[in-house]
């Protein structure tokens, strides 16, 4: 089978997101797309998979002109698409979501679950996607809710299969797994279309390389002479320096001491066991981890979302064991947070109410009473000026904005105003390589300006590049501490995996 | 290109401070979702609810068979006189301008009252409950004490405020402490309320001395909403009360959309994750949304109670408060849709009572046409099939997720 896409055209108001996009992949290769933040590739993939419809231009499969109403019609003529946000029912069991809208059936119009379940297993047998059709997805770890999702895919035929940025979220090994899977599936003659930032995964998997700026094909690249280098300039038009330059580390007086911190998870395991660490100022701290070893709850704890059970946090030489987010904002913390849609925006604000979320009840955006909304569009125009946030405008909501751009709006409101301390989590996730690299050497200029910058990140590279020191947690402890300049990404993995 | 936009291509912005211009995303009225549909779910209400007239008249269907081009004229007639009534009881007169505007004033603060809640993320099947305990606070103040007007009538005003917000406050606390759902407890509240005002107007605290049913004292005159024209001519009834539902909506504009406590009320509402992180008090917001949104249904109560009535009878507030869900949706949660959408209710109202009486057709027609409006509101997939209004779902977001 051969796709075609020919001259796709999408404008939303005040942005042409594709602008004359020509596009081909046949079954059998994995082609990936590149292109910076606000490039315009979920939105061409949308188009493809007929969520939105195309302003200009046409889809051809084998030569025919396609017309796709809606994900229906894309499904039928053999298109599939992985969310990076799976749209799976938590409830229900891995063979119920695989079959949901196109179940078996018994005589009678009964779902014949034995069906299903033998469906899911033969197509996780054939593609080497282990996972039990049992299984109730909400127990299931990202990695593995992946794999659901692309049985789904599977089960519906698909020839040609997109994946949206399916790797941000996934741990390292998670990564090479899925690595594995897409080549299987390439060899057994499916077409994949893969959306990424990370350069390194483009090289290792890519059989074809294209690359969008500004919603136009500015290019292709064969990843056999491609370097990362490269492929960095191509997409945002200038060299970017992959490496990041700092300074040796000149760490002052302690900003953040944690002592003997415990903090219980929903279910009321153990998810922090007992961790202490300081945080100096002119210091970056790592910490290391793979997603789920309590990193997540370590850091609702010291920003005041989840309730600690024992042990204390001291913030400047004051108390705030269990002090509230706004308490805790107030002495001085910014803080980025994991998931920026479930709580770093409010998605259907504007971009100018999404800048003032948590600084709106203090001065220059209010007086505490009235807000003063010509203040904080100002100071929103300017974030958005300095942080190169992509958007027509100020007051556009934040969900229009591609996701690379969200995260850059919650980044420019944390490191806008003056604070000592900086928590960040995954704060470079989904974004370009060229804003990665401004984001890396704000948080340096941070560190710098005498702030304590204390990164959570599962990317290893990360935090490999910006930490002064480097904490690794498993199960809920600390269980090592290092410095890049003592240390391997090899042995930091071992530590990650539980080695110590 | 995706960025880097020149002017001309970004969508010109309104003033300011104007009256459709809020500075934020979420103030701004988009005409498109919020003035154009509506008003052709309005349209299309009302051509339903003509067929419905004309199905309903049996002698005009049988004539259809005999003789087509009579019944069309005949059955073109009976709508048209039909609305040509109800329009004319709604905006006809002097007199159908008053009644309008009667009607209209607890409408307008009742769909207020739901709006604050839906802003807020909450479902406030409320109102009449807090209507009910909120004009018997105004109640007790408009007879029991003799103060001058100038001191009364505000007091009572406030006190309807309270009553209602304290009624509000219930579920709020409820739903913040315990997580029980304010659709349930604002529900169970109504019948509490209710019986309550049935029981309150038989004691004799209350009622009216010399009657065994339940009628209360009236208000005095000192406490009662100043009828505006009543000087031209005494049936007009129009009372203050319509200025103020007016006012107060334009204060519900300025809290939602000018104020840190709207700001609040907003986020919570539309992401209450969002709101936590942004270090608001969730459970203290979840109370003060619906005290703030029982106290504007207090004050619909008020305006019966000092307003239109006098007195408190037993379910002093009809339906108002479920009239007011209608209208809060028909209204988008805006205060200005609101006070539009009360004004489109409260015409007709007035009218269909005035259609009644001129025409054969009943005032039901006019709930089915209230309902219907609903009905297309709450399916705008329908109308835009119908009217063929572009698609906005590309406005919503389709793919979640870091990939966006
Ligand atoms: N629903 C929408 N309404 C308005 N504008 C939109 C909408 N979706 C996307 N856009 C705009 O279209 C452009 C392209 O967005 P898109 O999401 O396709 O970018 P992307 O290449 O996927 O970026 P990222 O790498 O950040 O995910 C952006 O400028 C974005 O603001
Ligand atoms: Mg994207």
């Amino acid at each position: 089978m051969k796709l075609e896409l020919k001259g796709i055209t999408k404008r939303f108001p005040g942005v042409v997101a594709n602008d004359h996009v020509d596009l081909e992949i046949e079954t059998g290769e994995i082609l990936c797309l590149l292109g910076e933040n606000g490039a315009g590739k979920s939105t061409l993939m949308n188009i493809l998979y007929g969520l939105y419809s195309a302003d200009e231009g046409e889809i051809l499969i084998d030569g025919e002109v396609q017309h796709f109403a809606g994900p229906g019609d894309a499904i039928a003529a053999g298109i599939g698409m992985v969310h990076q946000h799976f749209m799976l029912v938590p409830v229900f069991t891995v063979a119920e979501n695989v079959v949901l809208g196109v179940e078996p059936t018994t005589t009678g119009g009964v779902l014949d679950i034995n069906e299903a379940r033998e469906d899911v297993r033969q197509i996780s047998n054939q593609y080497n996607l282990a996972v039990d059709p049992d299984a109730v997805i909400e127990d299931l770890p990202v990695g593995i809710q992946q794999r659901v999702e692309i049985i789904k895919v599977l089960f519906r035929d698909a020839e040609i299969l997109v994946f949206d940025e399916p790797t941000a979220v996934l741990t390292p090994q998670e990564v090479d797994e899925f690595f594995k899977i897409i080549d299987k599936l390439k060899d057994d003659g499916k077409g994949i279309i893969f959306i990424t930032h990370k350069l390194k995964e483009v090289l290792e998997v890519a059989d074809r390389i294209a690359v969008l700026r500004r919603g136009a094909v500015v290019g292709s690249a064969d990843p056999a002479t491609a370097t990362e280098s490269g492929l960095a300039e191509m997409m945002v038009g200038r060299p970017v320096d992959l490496k990041v330059d700092k300074s040796e580390a000149d760490p002052k007086d302690v900003v953040l001491s944690v002592k003997n911190l415990t903090v219980t998870n929903l279910f009321g395991g153990t998810a922090v066991d007992d961790v202490s660490f300081e945080v100096r100022r002119n210091e970056i701290v790592g910490i290391a981890g793979v997603q789920g070893n309590g990193q997540t709850e370590l850091v609702e704890a010291l920003t005041g979302l989840r309730e600690i059970a024992a042990g204390t946090v001291i913030i400047k030489g004051e108390d705030h064991t269990n002090s509230t987010p706004r308490q805790i904002h107030d002495s001085g913390v910014a803080h980025v947070p994991e998931d920026r849609q479930r709580s770093g925006l409010v998605l259907g604000f504007s971009l100018t109410e999404n800048f003032v979320l948590d600084s709106y009840y203090q001065k220059p955006f209010s007086d505490g009473i009235k807000m003063d909304w010509k203040r904080s569009r100002s100071e929103a125009e300017r974030l958005i000026e300095e942080f190169d946030v992509r958007t027509p405008s100020s007051e556009i909501p934040a969900s229009n904005l591609s996701g690379g751009n969200q995260q850059k709006v919650i980044v420019a409101r944390e490191f806008g105003r003056q604070v000592d301390l900086v928590i960040a989590s995954q704060p470079t996730r989904g974004i370009d390589v060229g804003s990665i690299e401004f984001i890396h050497e704000r948080i340096i200029e941070e560190r710098d300006a005498g702030a304590a910058v204390l990164i959570v990140s599962t990317e290893l590279d990360e935090v490999m590049a910006l930490s002064d020191r480097i904490l690794v947690m498993f199960d809920g402890k600390v269980v090592a501490e290092t410095k890049p300049s003592e240390t391997t990404n090899t042995e930091l993995g071992l530590y990650m995996a539980g080695a110590s | 290109m995706t960025d880097q936009l020149t002017p001309s291509e970004v969508e010109p912005e309104p003033p300011e401070g104007s009256f459709f211009g809020d500075l934020t995303g979420s103030g701004r009225i988009d005409w498109r979702s919020n003035v154009l549909i509506p008003a052709l779910a309005i349209l299309s209400a009302l051509i339903v609810g003509a067929l419905i007239i004309a199905l309903g008249d049996l002698d005009t269907l049988r004539l259809w068979r005999s003789s087509p081009g009579d019944a069309l004229g005949v059955t073109v007639e009976t709508v048209a006189d039909a609305y040509g009534a109800l329009f004319k009881g709604a905006l006809g007169s002097v007199n159908a301008i008053s009644e309008t505007l009667t009607r209209a004033a607890p409408l307008i603060l009742a769909g207020l009252a739901v709006a604050v809640g839906f802003q807020a993320g909450l479902f406030n099947i409320g109102a009449n409950g807090q209507m009910l305990i909120g004009g018997m606070f105004a109640l007790v103040i408009g007879f029991q004490f003799d103060l001058p007007i100038i001191l009364h009538l505000p007091i009572a005003i406030i006190a309807a405020f309270i009553g209602g917000a304290l009624w509000g406050a219930i579920p709020g606390y409820l739903r913040a402490k315990t997580g029980a759902h304010e659709v349930i407890t604002t529900i169970m509240l109504n019948f509490v309320a209710l019986r309550l005002v049935d029981y309150w107007l038989t004691i004799p605290f209350f009622q009216l001395e010399g009657r065994t049913d339940p009628v209360s004292k009236s208000v005095l005159e000192s406490a009662r909403y100043p009828e505006l024209i009543a000087f031209i001519n005494p049936r007009y009834r129009v009372h203050l009360g319509i200025v103020i539902a007016v006012l107060v909506a334009v204060g519900v504009w300025w809290l939602l959309f000018r104020s840190t406590i709207g700001f609040e009320f907003r986020a919570v509402g539309a992401n209450p994750d969002g709101a936590k992180y942004a270090g608001m008090n969730v459970v203290l917001l979840y109370v003060a949304v619906m005290a703030t949104a029982g106290g504007l249904a207090g004050l619909a109560g008020g305006d019966q109670v000092l307003g239109t009535l006098g007195r408190g009878t037993p379910g002093f507030v009809g339906v108002i408060g479920f009239d007011a869900i209608a209208l809060a949706l028909l209204g988008r949660s805006h205060p200005y849709g609101v006070v539009a959408a009360g004004l489109l209710f409260g015409g007709l109202s007035a009218g269909g009572q005035a259609m009644q009486a001129t025409t054969d057709v009943g005032i039901d027609i006019v709930q089915v046409i209230q309902a219907l409006i609903i009905v297309f509101i709450a399916a705008p997939a329908l109308i835009k099939a119908i009217y063929r209004v572009r698609a906005e779902a590309e406005s919503t977001q389709v793919s979640q997720g870091w990939a966006t």
